[in-house]
């Protein structure tokens, strides 16, 4: 629309908006509102009088002067504060503004003075900075310090070279050579002359003979006084006093001899020097030699010397005449004997000769007549005698010691005044000091010789360098300097060396040259500095060389290792070589900073070492400066801060001082996390272990077994079951309590109290990563599909249809939530082998009459009619009766399974431990008829049943495997009375060995399938290689994608939840020693060795730690808790087989029954034993009825192997490993085996078994099991044959000699015969122990009790066979016994 | 019986009413309660599966169940309070069933009339690959036990899509609570009606 809707609405107006000008009303009037509204405070101060009216007319108070903090007011100018003052104070509540002392009242100022984080300062904290250095390989070579060449260390050596002097030197003239002898001997004087040995000695000897006198005098005088043994005391330590002056008279002696010597050598080299001077007519060395005398008092010495002599000579006396008397003793003693030794062998001879003369008289009366000779008898000379004599004759003779001669005072006296004359300054000779200076002019070259001239010339133009090595290598050599005329050299240079490697040696190389070229004098080695020698410390030490290095000169050099002669006076050459000395230091160096540049000490303990220094705490507190507490709680004090300002918070916190006493400001002794936690505890921890429900939510919280399910907990207090925690403290008690007691089996219940904690301890563990879920725990993916799925799934569009082919399909796994009614489906296929009843006529009336549907043989007798009984949960079923030894049954029984608590999770079920017993059973009719009459026409028997063998399978191995399916080798008594096996000679079939054996070929499954415990796929935490572990997982990886269904092991899981490389677990162990008993082959010993470990009992990890498989305990472990599964049975029989030095490998496969397992492999000559640890029976790789159905890989010590060949059935196998077609080891050239060390225990310690304990215990077990026979057939009388217990008894430990296999038929037919009067059925039956109860089940399940009739006798034994460490081995020999009519 | 005293009732009834789907069509449920150790259910079905339900025609593009619950549980501890988890399946362009949502609520803890809208979401794929060949092959990833949702363990693996929503309605009627001491009504509203209360409306992708 064009037109406007409204046409009267114009600009200006009266539209509906209008633009004008603000309006301003600029009246006086407004300004008079103005006035009245608003005001403008006074910038003056409040006047007094105003204040006064705020106090209320109070003088002011003033807090601060009273000792109250008030705090620094902020700083705001005086025009403000009025202004604000004057302000308030015209609000009506104006006295709440200002404070008592009549001012504004104001906060103090929240801000700090200065910002109060510290500026960062722009360059980085020496000691704090980083500095970026590439990563590098560490490479293990030792020589490096830091592992390699191009590593950081700093490190350096500082090698001082100071000066080289020359003792010798080829181009020493003979002046020289005596020149240096007597700065030398010189040298050597002054030595001597600082230390004044004979001075000291002298004093010495001057003080021990003092004391020795006075020792005599006191004892002289208390001679009365004393006892026997103070004087023995005394004499003694006079003795010690002689003793001492002989030494130290000695030492003296050679002290002043020595000196003397020195002092005549000085003055004769001096001389020789001056002849040499004279001869040769110039002076070559600087070196003047003055003698000062002294001169003495002739009759003062003359004195002292004889004193001395006398002295002396008086000692000597003593001393000889002491060795004289003793010596004269001695002697006459050793004549006395003599004479005596003379005498009786003086007398040996007579009687010898005497009993000669007799003996040819008798022998010819001997040849008269037998009278005689007995009469001669009577007089025959004893031969004891005889030998006494001869021996007596045989003894060496006596030595006659020298007579000792008396004391000869005279030669004594001689000989000390000689000794004394040589060595001791005669009296009144002056004493001389001698005294070199180098004071001598040197005659100068143009006035010399020839020879002379020529031999300084050589001199001035040799010149001298040192070479420094390191490790053998150069590194720095000093300039060449020339050598001066007295022959010394000065260097004074210092080298330092930046080192990487560690140092083994410093070596110096002294060089010669004149003119070209260099030659090597000498090596000198100097010694690694410690790493406390540092540059500043060191001190330069002279080292002393010397050379085999020969020069000859034609001029008056001497040479170096050529003779040479002082000329024709003194005849007679030397050699010398060449030797001098270096002075020198080898140190570590210090840098700018004042840090030592050592390496740290050594490799493996320095680094830690090193680390440890840097971690000390001392330095560290000392480095960050911070203060000791106590010194700034005493600052605190001294300064006097304010305790209450709040700027001083802090430090009062800090130092707030416990007792509350706030003068003792000291530091608190704790810290404190969460120290509000209490405030939100919802009660405390009491509260709660009071209460019941409480108690019971927080166990269940955190699933304890006992209440880890329990459903429904009551809300009131009072509701809840009064016995709900009973069990749960029993067992809590109970662990209190085993602790002291100590016969065996209450140690065997507290090792399983003990694993109980370990297992609690491991679950506890385990908890957390149980509850941490992946991806694929909770969503359900199809994984991608790759090429060679693809392939398959297109092949299949392509493939033929086979509609008639069956296909297996996979049943589906029921969710826990919907099952009821589980059951466990048992077909029973046939059983093979059973033993066959021995002919009647032995058996007695066993067999009185047959029902006719029974095959007879030939005589017309039934062989044998057995039947499987099947036993789980205290319900039992049993197949119909099947006839012969081989029956065939193919039926399926449903054992109805209930788990406990009703709770089908995996979780639940993996903890069930109860077996699946089939027994084979023979029925046995027995005619009961009583009247011959009615036997046409009624039928009176008694059915009995008799144990042929039986099966445990555990309920887990079901569970795990999903289903069980074979045939299975049953446990069969080795003694089996009244049946006999092997061939029957009807069939004439040869007796093959596994015809010893009964076996049952049975089918397992559970009904419907439960799902099976997720494995735990978590990584635990682990010490082993991260490489190691990786490389692993690789290998695994390559190998399940060929072989998905081949488990292939490289880690397990220890004790402690960890992560453990498997051929850690591999170390020869030592069997316990006293086991093997009388057994002499070596295939006996290992089967000894194998009946040990398999008496050791059985329990499943599953069942030991529920939700994790695959923990692996050490052996040590093992025999501590008793109890393991097939692994820890295998690992402990291949280690003590490792130990017996036999070719050992650990199988990792699948056997039956028990699933996945493990067993041992040996090496015996063209054969492989497979060994089940379990059972301790071994088979040779090509048995068809081995257990072991199937072998993933082989692990020893030294690497794994796994089986890549397409069989793995141990018959069709090759073991050949060293083939790469057929095995894939773990370790290969690639990845070679770095040397993994065992995760073993050095040694085991197998304690003894107390025999007592033992034999308490078999008493314990045989009359409960009495006991338990006499309730199960409560109904009748139980009678007990006394007779054929005995006979038990003593089969019994021949049984457990012969590791329990059958003693020989010889001695059954002996047992036989021995109960000929009777119809026994009984066997024995052999059980590790463990629990008792497994005992009573186990005779349960055999039925013998089950005879329903009164005229049964009964005979039980029970033999428990003590292996050490506690493993005992369970016998007990059940029989019934029925008189034969 | 002791126990008599101490049990209180929770009587459920309701409806899985309807849903939004915008993407997908021809949708049906699955529900199934989850309740703690201490919880019974009396009676009724704590699982369940609606028919299969076409989007309405109209501008609400709804689909419409109405399948009643009815449960009643028996319990001794609100521990454990059941919730109600729901599964939304349909039927993709290849034919093959396709998980198309999960949800999770508990179950009101106040009696009376109660209205809860429910997001519902579906896991990720963990790859672009696999998203690829799980459209392709319709087989998306699906919670292996639904129940994880009732609970917090273990979600934080999973990466999970919102893809509409499913509107409840809850009758609860509860015996014996206040009785033991479980007061969850505010005493002054005790009579008055409450409202209908309307659950998380939070859309888009979610991350947990």
């Amino acid at each position: 629309d064009e037109v406007p809707l409204m046409e009267d609405v114009d600009e200006e107006g009266y539209g509906f908006y209008a633009v004008r000008k603000a309006e301003y009303d600029d009246t006086p009037e407004t300004a008079k509102k103005e006035a009245e509204k608003l005001y403008y405070p006074s910038v003056t101060s409040v006047n007094a009088e105003e204040k006064a009216k705020i106090l209320h007319d109070k003088q002011p108070r003033f807090l601060e002067d009273e000792g109250f903090y008030v705090g620094t007011r902020p700083k705001i100018s005086g025009w403000n504060v009025n202004k604000m003052e004057n302000r308030l104070i015209k609000e009506l509540h104006r006295e709440k503004w200002f404070g008592e002392d009549g001012r504004m009242i104001v906060l103090p100022n929240p801000l700090r003075p200065t910002p109060s984080r510290p500026p960062i300062p722009e360059e980085q904290e020496p000691g704090l900075e980083v500095q970026y250095r590439k990563a590098i390989m560490h490479e293990f070579d030792s020589r490096y310090i830091d592992g390699s060449l191009d590593n950081a260390g700093y490190y350096q050596l500082d090698v001082d070279i100071n000066s080289l002097s020359f003792s010798h030197h080829h181009l020493f003239s003979r002046e020289h050579v005596l020149a240096t002898r007597l700065s030398q001997l010189y040298e050597e004087y002054m030595d001597r002359q600082k230390k004044n040995m004979a001075e000291y000695l002298s004093e010495k000897l001057k003080a021990l003979k003092l004391s020795a006198v006075h020792l005599k005098d006191h004892m002289a005088a208390k001679k009365s006084e004393h006892n026997y043994a103070d004087r023995s005391n005394f004499q003694k330590r006079l003795q010690d006093y002689k003793d001492e002056i002989r030494r130290a008279r000695a030492l003296r002696d050679k002290e002043e001899k020595t000196d003397r010597l020195l002092l005549k050598a000085i003055i004769k080299t001096w001389k020789d020097i001056k002849q040499q001077r004279e001869k040769q007519k110039f002076i070559n060395t600087p070196l003047k030699l003055q003698v000062i005398t002294e001169e003495t008092n002739k009759e003062f010495d003359l004195t002292q010397w004889k004193l001395e002599i006398e002295d002396e000579l008086e000692e000597m006396e003593e001393e000889a005449t002491e060795i004289y008397n003793r010596k004269k003793t001695e002697y006459e003693e050793a004549l006395k004997k003599h004479a005596e030794q003379v005498k009786a062998k003086e007398d040996a001879r007579v009687r010898i000769h005497k009993r000669s003369r007799k003996q040819s008289t008798k022998g010819s009366r001997a040849s008269l007549g037998s009278k005689a000779s007995k009469h001669s008898a009577e007089n025959e000379p004893n031969p004891e005698e005889e030998a006494k004599d001869q021996e007596i004759l045989n003894e060496p003779e006596i030595e006659i010691p020298d007579k000792p001669e008396e004391f000869n005072k005279e030669q004594a006296r001689k000989d000390i005044i000689a000794k004394a004359k040589e060595i001791r300054r005669r009296p009144g000779e002056p004493k001389l000091y001698p005294e070199v200076t180098s004071t001598q002019p040197i005659t100068e070259a143009s006035k010399c010789p020839r020879g002379e001239q020529q031999r300084r010339n050589d001199v001035s133009k040799c010149e001298m360098f040192l070479k420094v090595l390191f490790n053998n290598k150069e590194v720095s050599r000093t300039s060449s300097k020339p050598l001066t005329q007295e022959f010394k050299l000065n260097f004074g240079q210092i080298f330092s060396l930046k080192i990487v490697q560690w140092p083994e040696s410093i070596t110096y190389q002294v060089y010669e040259t004149s003119g070209f070229g260099g030659e090597i004098i000498c090596e000198i080695n100097s010694s690694i500095p410690d790493s406390s020698v540092t540059s500043q410390s060191v001190q330069l030490e002279n080292l002393d060389f010397s050379s085999d290095h020969r020069v000859n000169h034609g001029h008056e050099g001497v040479g170096s290792g050529v003779p040479f002669s002082f000329g024709a006076k003194n005849e007679g050459t030397e050699t010398l070589y060449t030797t001098g000395e270096l002075r020198c230091s080898v140190a570590w160096a210090i840098n700018d900073q004042g840090e030592l540049l050592v390496p740290p000490s050594t490799q493996e303990q320095g680094n830690m070492f090193y680390a440890m220094r840097k971690m000390d705490p001392v330095t560290a507190i000392g480095a960050a400066g911070v203060v000791d507490i106590q010194k700034l709680a005493k600052w605190f004090e001294d300064s006097r801060l304010d305790p209450n300002d709040p700027a001083n918070a802090d430090l009062v916190y800090m130092l707030k001082s416990k007792g509350g006493e706030s003068a003792l400001l000291g530091p608190k002794e704790f810290f404190r996390l969460e120290q509000l936690q209490e405030e939100f505890n919802f009660c405390d921890d009491e509260a709660i272990d009071e209460n019941k429900r409480f108690r019971l939510i927080y166990l269940r919280d955190s699933e304890v077994t006992e209440f880890k399910n329990y459903k429904m907990i009551p809300l009131l207090d009072r509701d809840i079951p009064r016995d709900t925690f009973a069990e749960y403290e029993k067992k809590k008690r109970e662990e209190e309590k085993y602790k002291e007691e100590k016969d065996i089996e209450s140690h065997r219940a507290a090792v399983s109290k003990f694993m109980q904690r370990v297992r609690e301890q491991v679950i506890r563990r385990f908890r957390l990563l149980a509850h941490q879920r992946r991806l694929e725990d909770v969503i359900n993916e199809e994984a991608v599909p790759n090429i060679a799925l693809l392939g398959t799934s297109v092949l299949k569009l392509t493939e033929r249809r086979r509609p008639l082919r069956v296909e297996r399909k996979e049943r589906k796994k029921v969710v826990p939530q919907t099952i009821d009614n589980v059951k466990i489906l048992i077909n029973i296929n046939r059983a093979v082998y059973v033993p066959r009843r021995v002919a009647a006529s032995r058996g007695g009336a066993m067999t009185a009459r047959e029902p006719d549907k029974a095959v007879k043989n030939i005589v017309g007798e039934t062989q044998v009619q057995p039947f499987i009984e099947v036993m789980f949960q205290d319900v039992f079923l049993h197949t119909e009766v099947g006839d012969g030894p081989n029956p065939s049954y193919n039926e399926e029984l449903e054992m109805p399974f209930k788990a406990p608590n009703e709770d089908y999770t995996p979780g639940n079920l993996q903890t069930v431990t109860d077996n699946i017993y089939l027994n084979l059973f023979d029925q046995v009719l027995i005619d009961i008829q009583e009247d011959d009459r009615q036997r046409g026409t009624t039928v009176h028997q008694r059915i009995e049943k008799k144990w042929l063998g039986g099966l445990t399978i555990p309920f887990s191995t079901v569970y795990f495997n999903g289903k069980i399916d074979g045939t299975f080798k049953l446990n069969k008594p080795p003694v089996l009375l009244g049946y006999t096996q092997g061939p029957d000679e009807e069939e004439g079939t040869s007796l093959r060995s596994n015809e010893e054996n009964t076996y049952l070929s049975v089918f397992m499954t559970i009904e419907p399938p439960l799902q099976p415990p997720e494995p735990m796929r978590e990584r635990f935490a682990t010490t082993e290689d991260e490489k190691l572990l990786q490389y692993a997982d690789n290998w695994e990886k390559t190998l399940n994608a060929k072989f998905s269904d081949r488990e292939y092991k490289t880690t397990v899981i220890d004790v402690n939840g960890k992560t453990v490389f498997v051929t850690r677990y591999f170390k020869a162990l030592e069997p316990p020693p006293d086991i093997f008993g009388s057994s002499d082959t070596e295939v006996k010993k290992m089967e000894v060795v194998a009946r040990y470990v398999s008496m050791i009992p059985s329990v499943s990890d599953s069942v030991v730690f529920p939700g994790l498989c695959d923990i692996w305990s050490t052996c040590d472990q093992f025999l501590q808790m008793m109890a393991g599964d097939e692994e820890e049975h295998a690992v402990l029989l291949a280690n003590y087989f490792l130990y017996m030095k036999k070719i050992t490998w650990l199988i990792i496969g699948k056997g039956i029954p028990e699933g996945p397992t493990a067993y041992v492999m040996t090496e015996q000559e063209n054969d492989y034993w497979i060994w089940n640890a379990g059972t301790g029976e071994h088979f040779s790789y090509r048995d068809s009825y081995c257990p072991l159905q199937s072998i993933s890989c082989l692990i020893n010590a030294e690497n794994i192997w796994a089986n890549v060949q397409q069989y793995e059935k141990p018959a069709q196998m090759n073991f050949d490993l060293s083939q790469g077609a057929s095995w894939r080891s773990f370790f290969t050239r690639s990845f070679p085996n770095t040397g993994i060390a065992s995760y073993q225990p050095e040694r085991l310690y197998y304690k003894p078994t107390n025999k007592n304990a033992v034999l308490d215990l078999q008493e314990k077990i045989e009359t409960l099991l009495k006991n338990k026979i006499m309730e199960w057939r409560s109904r009748l009388i139980t009678r007990w044959n006394r007779h054929c217990t005995q006979i038990m008894r003593k089969l019994l430990p021949v049984l457990e000699e012969n590791l329990g296999h059958s003693p020989g038929e010889q001695h059954l037919a002996e047992l036989e015969s021995t109960f000929s009067a009777y119809k026994v059925s009984g066997f024995p039956i052999n059980m590790p122990y463990n629990e008792i109860n497994p005992i009573v089940d186990a005779v349960f399940s055999t039925r013998v009790h089950a005879h329903d009739t009164s005229d049964v006798e009964f005979a039980l034994a029970v033999y428990i066979h003590p292996y050490p460490n506690d493993v005992l081995s369970v016998w007990v020999y059940v029989a019934s016994l029925i008189r034969s009519r | 019986k002791m126990s008599q005293s101490s049990v209180f009732l929770l009587m459920v009834g309701g409806q899985i009413e309807s849903a939004e789907f915008p993407d997908f069509d021809d949708i049906y449920c699955k529900y199934c309660f989850t309740f703690g150790p201490d919880w019974l259910v009396t009676s009724g079905l704590d699982e369940g599966l609606t028919q299969v339900t076409k989007k309405s025609r109209d501008d609400r593009q709804q689909f419409v169940w109405n399948f009643p619950l009815d449960i009643t549980f028996k319990t001794t501890n609100p521990f454990g309070w059941p919730q109600l988890i729901v599964h939304a399946y349909g039927i993709d362009a290849f034919g093959t069933d396709v998980v198309r949502g999960y949800g999770v609520t508990h179950v009101p803890i106040t009696p009376g009339r109660h209205k809860i809208r429910i997001p519902m979401f579906v896991p990720e794929s963990s790859s672009q690959l696999q998203k690829l060949t799980a459209w392709i092959l319709g087989r998306r990833p699906e919670y292996v036990d639904v129940r994880v949702l009732a609970q917090g363990e273990g979600r934080e693996v999973t990466r999970v899509r919102s893809q509409g929503f499913l509107t409840v309605s809850f009758n609860v009627v509860m015996k014996d609570m206040k009785k033991l001491g479980y007061d969850v009504i505010p005493s002054e509203m005790s009579t008055s009606v409450i409202p209908e209360s309307v659950g998380p409306n939070s859309g888009g992708t979610t991350e947990t």
